[in-house]
């Protein structure tokens, strides 16, 4: 085990209700790092994330997953949350009676000088405050709501599901620069988090540099590169054909 | 209509036999809806009539926390007029001076003794022969209030009368009259607990309202029973034209079994009813819970919410029942119930009717079921450990808007909501 690594997956397995979606997967994230996770749809990719993040539909069934040298693999979702992990849902659930103000001050975990109002207007999304968490959110609005959770928590790694889905234009703009300044800013920690950022359209790398990018495809990382290299490739040649993945995919 | 007749007799009731006569005729009658209690089990209290006091903070410590758990302020900070009872014995009536001449609030006996024309109104709205519980209450009063507020008059601060039993296994019956003249406005809070050491017992609560042209009362019922305790509240209301009648219930603590049905009939042209229900089912509580409204007027309005959450081995009945009889009418319920026990019921009744008013517009929607899993693990994100994050959620559940309250009342109420919640949960 490399005790540097922020995060590490040692061939991990992972089972959705019951159904093998990811086999020996590894990974190793450093700190304050960027990785970036493509794939076709149905590769896995969000289903990692919630692995890792420990969301109990999401089974590791066969590795080992650690986090600041820490083994997390069998602990709680909330533990994990206070140690460090922190995750931008791509289709949160509304949550009523519960204002998403009281849910970023949750967020925070009491860590002395968030301010939720002051994040909330740099987002744009002051208005959000006093609403019901995600009811009757628009897709732009859920993007930013979620962005102010990850910001009051700031996390050590953050885990970013599809910032750019479902986002207009004007929208992508705020959360790509807010969520280039969340992964390369020391947020009043000493280092910047690390992240870890699946990304359908590769749009949010208009925004922010990725260290890495990883391709899932057929249950497993088939290829690794630099992020926009990868995204690169595979724009130009699709996922079954991208010579840096090429290799890597097993023969159907 | 002839089942609904029965199942809601009119509020206009015959005056071919004394009311006492119809109450006699009807004491053993069994509710419809609620188990069947025998009212002979209940015993006289040792003390028949309760001392006076001159302010309501000189009560016993535990009687003002208990009242203060119903929204009862023993303080009298910003409220406008207090009643009191406790077992059979009304213990305080205050005005506040600022209030004087805009309401009047004293006991049922008193009010009959100062107003023939009472008559007018004693037993119009609930029927004297509904069931056992009311006839008990013809039968055998027990106290109750009479208020009154003036035509035209805005009453900006709350109005409240805490209906306290403090001995264990008697039955209080009270009586209470509201009335509320042309244009006025009002809020109650009525708050109806025990003596901490009261363990077993029943309350009936009968309360007619009548809302005159344009008048508006927001009533605010803050329940807060014991295990062993039956409460058989026996609420109707007449609206004329353009009146606003609101009603907000809130139960939290344990009951042995609580039945109501408050009937609302929106008589006058553009009158309007909300109920809006926040009940938690604790232990072996038995909670059947209702709303009904009649809307008769052009363009009469009524919306019921009822939150429900069942813990423990409670049994809840949600029910609701709209008429519509007028073209010009809408309607509209909406019951949540969340389960949080292997062992609980919630049963939830929405009814519409629409009787000869094919124009009227009625609907409600309906959910029982249990925590959504995604929903805990989604505030498990965020850091919060599970119960917690469960109890965020059945407290954000139950939060729903309380409409025509003063913001300090509301804000008590969130209070007791959170503190409850958690203490409960």
């Amino acid at each position: 085990m490399d005790g540097s690594n922020i995060l590490q997956l040692d061939q991990v397995s992972i089972e959705v209700d019951g159904r093998p979606i990811l086999h020996d997967v590894s990974l190793q994230i450093r700190p304050s790092e960027t990785h970036v996770l493509f794939g076709p749809n149905g590769s896995g990719k969000t289903s990692l994330l919630m692995a890792i993040m420990g969301l109990s539909r999401y089974r590791v069934t066969k590795g080992r997953i650690r986090f600041q040298g820490q083994d997390i693999t069998h602990l709680p979702v909330d533990e994990r949350a206070r140690l460090g992990i922190g995750l931008m849902h791509q289709r949160p659930p509304s949550i009523r009676g519960i204002p998403l103000g009281q849910l970023a001050e949750v967020s925070a975990q009491g860590k002395n000088g968030t301010k939720i109002a002051e994040l909330a207007d740099q987002l744009g999304c002051a208005a959000l405050l006093a609403r019901d968490v995600n009811v009757g959110f628009s897709g732009g609005e859920i993007k930013k709501a979620e962005l102010l959770q990850l910001m009051a928590q700031r996390p050590a790694l953050a885990l970013i599901d599809e910032p750019d889905a479902g986002v207009d234009l004007d929208s992508i703009v705020v959360v790509g620069q807010v969520l280039a300044c969340l992964v390369k800013e020391p947020s009043g920690e000493a280092v910047a988090p690390a992240a870890l950022i699946i990304t359908h359209t590769g749009h949010i790398l208009n925004y922010l540099r990725a260290d890495v990018g990883h391709v899932l495809y057929g249950g497993t990382f088939v290829g690794e590169g630099e992020g926009l290299q990868l995204l690169e490739e595979i724009r130009k040649h699709g996922y079954g054909k991208c010579p840096i993945c090429r290799s890597h995919i097993p023969v159907q | 209509m002839s089942d609904l007749s029965l199942a809601h007799p009119s509020p206009i009731g015959t005056k071919e036999k004394s009311f006492r006569a119809r109450a006699i005729q009807a004491q053993s009658r069994p509710a419809l809806y609620g188990p069947d209690l025998d009212l002979t089990t209940f015993s006289q209290p040792t003390e028949q009539r309760r001392q006076r006091v001159e302010a309501l903070r000189s009560l016993e410590q535990q009687v003002r926390d208990a009242a203060l758990l119903a929204g009862i302020d023993s303080e009298e900070a910003g409220r406008a007029a207090s009643y009191f009872q406790i077992d059979y014995s009304a213990i305080y009536e205050r005005i506040q001076r600022r209030y004087q001449g805009q309401v009047e609030l004293m006991t049922t006996a008193e009010a009959l003794q100062s107003y023939d024309w009472l008559q007018d109104y004693w037993w119009q709205a609930v029927a004297v022969d509904q069931d056992k519980y009311t006839a008990a209450t013809e039968l055998a009063q027990t106290g109750g209030f009479f208020l009154r507020v003036f035509a035209g008059q805005r009453v900006t601060q709350p109005i409240q009368a805490c209906l306290l039993v403090q001995e264990n296994n008697i039955s209080q019956n009270v009586h209470n009259v509201i009335l509320m003249e042309e244009g006025a406005e009002a809020q109650l809070i009525t708050g109806c607990t025990l003596h901490p050491h009261v363990e077993t017992g029943l309350h009936i609560g009968v309360t007619e309202v009548f809302l005159k042209k344009g008048a508006t009362l927001a009533n605010t019922m803050i329940h807060n029973w014991a295990e062993g305790f039956h409460v058989r509240p026996r609420t109707g209301v007449i609206a004329e034209e353009s009146a606003t009648f609101v009603n907000n219930y809130i139960l939290l603590r344990p009951v042995r079994s609580v039945q109501a049905y408050p009937r609302v009939v929106l008589r006058g042209a553009g009158a309007r009813a909300q109920f809006n229900s926040i009940m938690v089912g604790l232990k072996e509580s038995l909670i059947d819970m209702g709303s009904y409204a009649e809307l008769a007027g052009r363009g009469t309005r009524a919306d019921a919410i009822s939150r429900a959450v069942a813990r423990d081995r409670s049994t809840m009945y949600l029910r609701g029942e709209l008429i519509g009889r007028h073209n010009e009418s809408r309607g509209h319920l909406d019951c949540r119930g969340m389960l949080l026990s292997e062992h609980a019921k919630i049963h939830a009744i929405p009814e519409l009717l629409v009787d000869s008013a094919p124009r009227s517009q009625l609907s409600h929607e309906a959910a029982v079921g249990p925590i959504a899993e995604e929903a805990v693990e989604y505030l498990m994100t965020r850091g919060l450990p599970r119960d917690v994050a469960i109890s965020t959620l059945v407290r954000g559940f139950m939060q729903i808007d309380l409409p025509g309250l003063p913001e300090i009342l509301t804000k008590h109420i969130q209070r007791v909501l959170a503190t409850t919640a958690e203490h409960s949960l």
